[in-house]
């Protein structure tokens, strides 16, 4: 089964066979076959590793779409469809010998229905656009993550993109209704419904979250949410991180589900303020952001009774957002962490473990620990109340071993994470990046399985091979050697 | 309170050596749902309690077997609930023919049947809060997918594809679900609306920031409830408007549980599932109407064809819930391609078609 190293070569013959097909679909300036043209399409957004494809097929419309599918298909060539290339797994990372299918072109909102709140998108539409577009109808679409400025929805549904609102209103899985999807023989689905429902079994949450693995998205149907009246933040500090996340349980315990709860540790909070001056506590070892949202009297209730229980565990201090000129500027620093972090580190890799919140002191001691071992400095944020870390590792890929070390402190983060009960990956995706951690998170025969899914929609394993379930003679290396080509 | 995995993992491989099917069952609540059961009974409910409860966590992972009765009582002591309100649908008793309460479902059952209540348009579905299962495939594999955390994207989301799946392809051992807790304040209002008028009305509710938690039309009569902060319920109760509601629980479990009088007559009922700004469909006879307009129970005898042709022209699908003509299928059937995957998934699950053979479709 494939993964990209197993993948076989084509040869010459083959190679022309599929260039003449495509120029047959695409118009010429949809086909990039030079060097210098597949140099973009080389990595996403995990730029640690590149790799540059066979060629980009840029198609404009489903028919070229289902053709190219068809034509790959035909000739067992590979296909990683790919969207903004924001992703931070290698997601969307080019196969040697495949094709790269780009849905950039796919940028048209189909329809907007206020009434049925939903709208109907194209899978190389902006996470932001859809809610500037419902905006009018003080309408919009929930899941937020971070670069939802430029990831497209197409992207967030392969990997069940989170967000930080996602504790109260839900990941792309919730907010998803149906999906038209080219599977790869070119058999064009419709998955999921207008309805709060469909027949059989639930594909939907089966392709949501699937790495581009099980189909092409062609169209999405994303479910809009009633703005809020008016959303209030309050800021938080503590001088222990421990008594901070005690006091993310305290909030829970207390039955408030906060419409976004975040968490900083001091390095990370230091290289925020530096980047965009919000005024956090710079003594502060934990920084804590729970917003509140809804009508200003259910806002007004809300925000006390979490100001009531931050004070009793412990808060040193305690800032309301006066307005929402304060509240975005609360958020802009979390917002931008890893720019922020971007720009004291020549280098950084974002992990993504998910945890039991009541582990958090265990995981941030020993995230401690081993940035004392591998010398590498490391930023916590955390969405802290799904319980989603994004330790930030800061290297200097110039700098002889600095990557092998980053990638083994991340490797052991995510070891850690799934030691104390959680997941390898929350929101970013398994990617190439994680697929060693799979074999320790999964057994033989939970991967088996996946294979089964998998093979359940693409039996010649075609669709972006070699991401996320890794085969069983790879996880038997890493379990070997602690380490896999 | 104990943990069967063993004994139950033991009957599986026996079956799969006899290639001899298995109907799995909890509390046999909903046998009456999908396809007739076939198989021999592999009885679940003594592989039951709660594994592991943790409040501030939002999550609890039980037994397939345990009590759907027993959790929510568990979770309620903390004032915690089950947001996706499930059904029990309990066994008729003989006296009345009419239900006892539900003790019998088990939350294994309430996961297979994928069935939500009244609150799941605005909270979700029973998939919407599944965060890992445990189950056994059909070599007697023990398998565990998700996890008792709430974001998790490693691997295939193979756990919610197990709700809905009527047991065809596994046998649950244990699910992890995400709870939540009970609004602080409730309260249940009724308006006087033609149907059409009311499907309007939800609609443009839905579209405001109102704390909506259930709708329900039959007869005439918009009831809504409203849950949330108490600041949130008060000034909704004036936009809404409308009669209070006495003993508004009632009025809920009986909705919940199909009780009321417009479940009480004979006749086929069918489940119809459509985009919630649907107009009144040309069907004959008057429907009960949840989920903002997304759910719609009718009582109608005659072809199946004719239900399922409205339904589908709508965007939607018809499941034949309650007796009728079995021969017609449980299920709306599907297209071709979709039903290709079903088949391919159930072979890579369940190689030899063990579990719950035709409870979905009979391809299945």
């Amino acid at each position: 089964m494939g993964s990209p190293e197993e993948h076989r070569q084509l040869s010459e013959a083959e190679i022309a066979r599929l260039v003449a097909g495509l120029r047959r679909i695409l118009a010429t300036d949809s086909l990039l076959v030079e060097r210098e043209d597949l140099v973009p399409y080389e990595c996403d957004g995990l730029t640690a590793y590149r790799q540059l494809p066979l060629l980009v097929a840029l198609p404009t419309t489903e028919e070229q779409v289902v053709a190219v599918l068809k034509l790959c298909h035909e000739l067992r060539v590979p296909l990683v469809a790919r969207g903004a290339g924001t992703g931070l797994s290698g997601g969307a990372t080019p196969v040697k010998h495949g094709v790269v299918l780009s849905l950039a072109k796919f940028m048209r909102i189909l329809d907007i229905d206020p009434v049925a709140r939903t709208a109907r998108v194209q899978p190389g539409v902006r996470n932001l656009a859809i809610s500037e577009a419902v905006a009018p109808c003080n309408l919009y679409y929930a899941p937020d993550p971070s670069s939802q400025i430029a990831c497209t929805i197409g992207g967030n549904v392969a990997e069940n993109a989170g967000g930080v609102h996602c504790l109260k209103y839900g990941l792309t899985v919730h907010n998803v209704m149906r999906l038209r999807v080219a599977l790869i023989d070119g058999t064009v689905v419709e998955i999921g419904s207008e309805g709060l429902d469909a027949p059989g079994y639930d594909l939907l949450a089966l392709m949501i979250g699937s790495e581009g693995m099980l189909g092409v998205v062609l169209e999405a149907t994303v479910k809009l949410t009633p703005k809020p009246q008016l959303a209030q933040v309050v800021m938080a500090s503590f001088d222990d991180v421990v008594k901070a996340g005690n006091a993310v349980a305290d909030i829970i315990a207390a039955g408030i589900i906060p419409a976004g709860l975040e968490m900083m540790d001091k390095p990370a909070t230091a290289a925020v303020e530096d980047y965009v001056h919000a005024g956090y506590d710079l003594n502060a070892e934990a920084i804590l952001l729970s917003e509140s949202d809804g009508t200003p009297e259910e806002v007004a209730e809300e925000i006390a009774a979490m100001c009531a229980v931050l004070e009793k565990s412990g808060a040193t201090e305690i800032r309301v957002s006066r307005d929402e000129a304060e509240r975005l500027k609360f958020w802009a620093g979390r917002k931008a962490a890893f720019p922020a972090v971007g720009r004291i580190t020549p280098d950084y890799l974002c992990m993504d473990g998910t945890i039991p919140r009541k582990h958090l002191a265990r995981v941030l001691t020993r995230i401690a620990e081993l940035s004392q071992k591998y010398n590498l400095r490391c930023a916590n944020v955390f969405h802290a109340g799904d319980g989603n870390l994004h330790p930030l590792i800061m290297f200097d890929a110039n700098r002889e071993g600095e990557v092998e070390r980053a990638t083994g402190y991340g490797g052991k983060i995510l070891e850690l994470s799934v030691e104390v009960g959680g997941t390898i990956t929350g929101e970013h995706g398994v990617g190439i990046e994680k697929v060693n951690q799979m074999c320790v998170q999964f057994s033989k025969e939970e991967l088996a399985a996946f294979h089964g899914v998998k093979a359940a929609f693409d039996e010649h394993t075609l669709l972006n091979p070699g991401k996320a379930v890794p085969t069983p003679r790879r996880c038997s290396e890493y379990r070997l050697t602690g380490s896999a080509k | 309170m104990t943990d069967l995995t063993e004994q139950l993992r033991e009957r599986v491989l026996a079956a799969a050596a006899d290639k001899a099917p298995l109907c799995i069952r909890g509390g046999g609540t909903k046998d009456f749902y999908g396809n007739a059961p076939a198989g021999a009974r592999l009885g679940t409910t003594n592989h039951a309690g709660i594994v592991a409860y943790e409040p501030t966590e939002l999550v609890v992972t039980v037994r397939a077997g345990t009590r759907l009765a027993e959790l929510e009582a568990a979770l309620d002591e903390q004032g915690q609930m089950l947001a996706f309100e499930p059904p029990h649908f309990s066994l008729p008793s003989p006296a009345s023919g009419r239900g006892t309460g539900g003790e019998g479902a088990t939350v294994g059952g309430c996961v297979a049947s994928g069935l939500s209540g009244p609150r799941r348009a605005t909270a979700g579905s029973v998939r919407d809060f599944v965060l890992g299962v445990k189950l056994l495939d059909g070599k007697g594999e023990i398998l565990n997918f998700g996890g008792q955390v709430m974001k998790n994207v490693a691997g295939y989301d193979v756990s919610r594809l197990m709700a809905g799946a009527l047991g065809t392809l596994g046998l649950l051992l244990e699910v992890s679900l995400k709870v939540l807790p009970k609004p602080p304040a409730e309260t249940t209002l009724r308006l006087d609306l033609p149907q059409d008028k009311a499907i309007e009305t939800m609609n443009r509710w839905g579209g405001q920031p109102l704390p909506i938690s259930a709708t329900c039309w039959s007869d005439g009569h918009l009831t809504v409830r409203l849950s949330g902060a108490r600041a949130a319920v008060a000034a909704a109760r004036g936009k809404i408007g409308g009669e209070s509601v006495a003993d508004a629980e009632t009025f809920w479990r009986g909705v919940r549980e199909q009780q009321t009088d417009f479940f009480s007559g004979a006749g086929t009922l069918w489940r119809l599932s459509l985009p919630a700004k649907t107009p009144p469909l040309s069907l004959p006879g008057a429907p009960l109407i949840e989920w903002g307009g997304a759910l719609r129970w009718l009582t109608f005898d005659g072809p199946a064809d004719t239900v399922r042709a409205a339904v589908s022209q709508a965007g939607g699908h018809a499941t034949l819930f309650r007796g009728g003509n079995e021969s017609v299928g449980a299920f709306q059937p599907l297209p071709l391609p979709l039903m290709a995957i079903h088949k391919n998934l159930k072979r890579s699950f369940d190689p030899q078609g063990l579990f719950n053979p035709g409870r979905l479709y009979p391809e299945l």
